[in-house]
């Protein structure tokens, strides 16, 4: 059981020359390069962007969106990544009714939260609520990146917040899935305190015993790294995601430094003994209900798992 | 030579004026004061117009001033005694974070302070003020100190921001702050935050998580710097103007937001006009807070600190139906 755990990664370097990918079989393995995503019919093909591997949807769909021949990790929203990790129908979200304002009626705000809201389909960057996965109790929270990069505000900072205040009341253990691009400029000062209000309420899990996982997906950066993605008790990333505090387009304008191939990605931030275990998309639903297995009340001095 | 801003320069341009008066009419015998006193009432009347009303970039261009007096400029003024206590027992000392055990009126505190140079070569020394993970790490090991000997914690922001290169990176930066606000908001201990220039994103707030949060008058303490926020919002970094004033960073603007508790009054054209004044006004301020929240049990304490945080956000909450509707219109 626990090789898989300690299994050295297999996702890091595979060139994209390689002649080795596994193509739909109605296409011959040297044509797919070629096609432009122009011609490519409309839904039922994508083009890896990795490896240029031109893939059919279904078999992404089926793969979690990982591309079959490089296992490059698509970026996926919120609700599919509730659907591949929880148990049928155990997800209930919790404070959809709480939607944003704008508070310093910073310019453009209001129109780009309407566009993030059509774009993504959900009011806010963040879905919370309590779920099952493989059976144990959690309390969830998944940002979704397509709303403003997965930003933190108002409503994201006190959405992650009641979701740990109500873990503490029910003793769960909480699980949150980062994708932001940091504490989210529009509400100002209120944002940047967003990541003390989290951590804070992380304090108060930690002192009662209960279990945090983070996990950190492509991208995860600035105020979010800074605060409740970088708390966890655990913290898994998924291969290649980005990790940083800085940005790296931030750090080569501000410190006219560039940075070395493969920083600040999973495994980069592994290496440097940030992160315990870089987890496939599609391994995670199995690994995180082990982990909670082995953290469930009863569990500790030897009692049965 | 102290730096002027632009915006001073009506009042420089004033006061010449008068000394040339003043040198023509002792040089020509001739009796100018009437003239030289109306001019000398324009002086103090345009001083209340110009740094009574700054706009919010001028404040950011105060609150940089290369003059603008550090943490190591108000320690003998607001402290009996001083020991620093230097590194994070794990990897260097961080000279742009300052820290150990003060003296202040009486009582024994914990300081950690953040540090810009004043010349190029202790800004080096200093890295402009940015600190490390090494930095936090630090700060947070005088923190638990004071927490387990029951010491009152006093901060001091200025900076830019944390270091933000590879080096910061490979070392946890965002850990090291994350641990700096979780660690802050359990203590027991009294904490006071001052923000007595630059107040840089998550680096400052790393600092700033007090039960009681102070900022000199004309400080800033933002999400992003002006700069950067122009660029993304314009694609134009020389637009920081128009960046500071939507960003409402002003100790005006967070004392209006409910993060600043108090402002401490600054002497007419910022803090550099006159350190002693701006140092007697901070260990005022401090010192009656200080008191107050040294009259609360360590729980309160806590407690208290725990819901100013868990207030701070701005959101509306929408009936079941609005709901409904709105979650039509998504779909």
């Amino acid at each position: 059981m626990f090789k898989d755990i300690f299994r050295k990664t297999k996702y890091v370097t595979i060139p994209s020359t390689s002649t080795q990918k596994r193509t739909p079989a109605d296409i011959s393995p040297k044509e797919p390069l070629n096609i432009s995503k122009k011609e490519l019919p409309d839904g039922l093909w994508v083009k890896c962007p990795k490896c240029g591997e031109v893939l059919f949807n279904k078999d992404l769909e089926e793969n979690a969106r990982v591309c079959t021949a490089c296992e490059h990790h698509f970026r996926i929203s919120a609700r599919e990544r509730l659907e591949l990790l929880v148990d049928e129908n155990s997800f209930e979200e919790w404070d959809n009714d709480i939607l944003t304002l704008d508070p310093l009626e910073f310019p453009g705000y209001g129109g780009k939260l309407l566009e993030a809201q059509e774009k993504s389909g959900i009011s806010e960057g963040v879905l919370t609520g309590h779920a099952k996965i493989e059976g144990n109790p959690v309390v969830l929270a998944i940002n979704e990146g397509n709303f403003m990069m997965g930003s933190m505000g108002s409503v994201v900072g006190e959405k992650i917040t009641r979701a740990i205040e109500r873990a503490i009341e029910l003793r769960l253990p909480v699980i949150i899935i980062s994708t932001s691009g940091g504490a989210r400029m529009q509400e100002g000062i209120l944002s940047l305190y967003q990541m003390a209000k989290t951590s804070a309420a992380l304090g108060r899990l930690a002192e009662n015993h209960l279990l945090y996982i983070s996990v950190l997906t492509d991208p995860t950066f600035g105020g979010v790294t800074a605060s409740y993605a970088s708390l966890g008790d655990i913290l898994i990333a998924e291969p290649n995601a980005l990790i940083g505090f800085t940005g790296p387009r931030v750090i080569k304008q501000t410190m006219r430094q560039e940075l070395p191939v493969g920083a600040q990605t999973a495994e980069f931030n592994q290496e440097h003994g940030l992160i315990d275990l870089i987890v496939g998309r599609t391994q995670m639903r199995s690994v995180l209900g082990r982990l909670l297995r082995y953290h469930q009340e009863g569990a500790q001095y030897g009692a049965t798992v | 030579m102290v730096q002027l801003f632009d915006f001073e320069k009506p009042i420089v341009e004033l006061i010449q004026k008068i000394s040339e008066l003043q040198k023509f009419s002792a040089e020509k015998e001739i009796d100018l004061s009437q003239e030289i006193a109306t001019l000398e009432k324009k002086v103090v009347l345009l001083k209340q117009e110009i740094y009574g009303n700054l706009e919010p970039w001028q404040k950011v261009q105060i609150a940089r001033h290369p003059e603008r007096p550090n943490f190591y400029d108000y320690a003998p003024l607001l402290f009996e005694d001083f020991i620093e206590l230097k590194g994070d027992r794990l990897f260097a000392d961080d000279r742009s974070v300052v820290g150990g055990i003060a003296l202040f009126r009486g009582t024994a505190v914990t300081v950690v302070a953040q540090v810009k140079g004043r010349d190029t070569k202790e800004n080096i020394k200093r890295n402009f003020g940015m600190p490390h993970p090494e930095g936090y790490h630090k700060a947070l090991r005088l923190m638990d100190q004071a927490e387990k000997f029951g010491r009152p914690i006093l901060t001091f922001i200025d900076t830019p921001g944390a270091a933000c290169d590879l080096a910061a990176e490979e070392r946890g930066q965002g850990e090291a702050i994350a641990r700096c606000l979780q660690a802050m908001s359990c203590y027991h201990v009294p904490v006071i935050s001052t923000v007595i220039g630059e107040g840089g994103s998550g680096g400052a707030l790393a600092l700033g998580v007090g039960n009681v949060v102070l900022m000199l008058e004309n400080s800033f303490y933002s999400v992003i710097a002006p700069e950067s926020c122009a660029s993304i919002l314009w694609k134009d970094s020389a637009k920081a103007k128009e960046a500071a004033a939507a960003l409402q960073f002003t100790a005006q603007d967070l004392q209006r937001l409910g993060v600043v508790d108090e402002i401490v009054h600054e002497p007419q054209g910022g803090a550099h006009k006159d350190t002693d004044h701006t140092a007697g006004q901070l260990s005022l301020v401090i010192s009656k807070h200080l008191t107050s929240l040294m009259s609360e049990t360590p729980d309160v304490l806590r407690e208290k600190r725990h819901q100013k945080l868990r207030s701070i956000g701005v959101y509306k909450e929408i009936s079941q139906k609005s709901l409904d509707n709105f979650e039509k219109r998504l779909d």
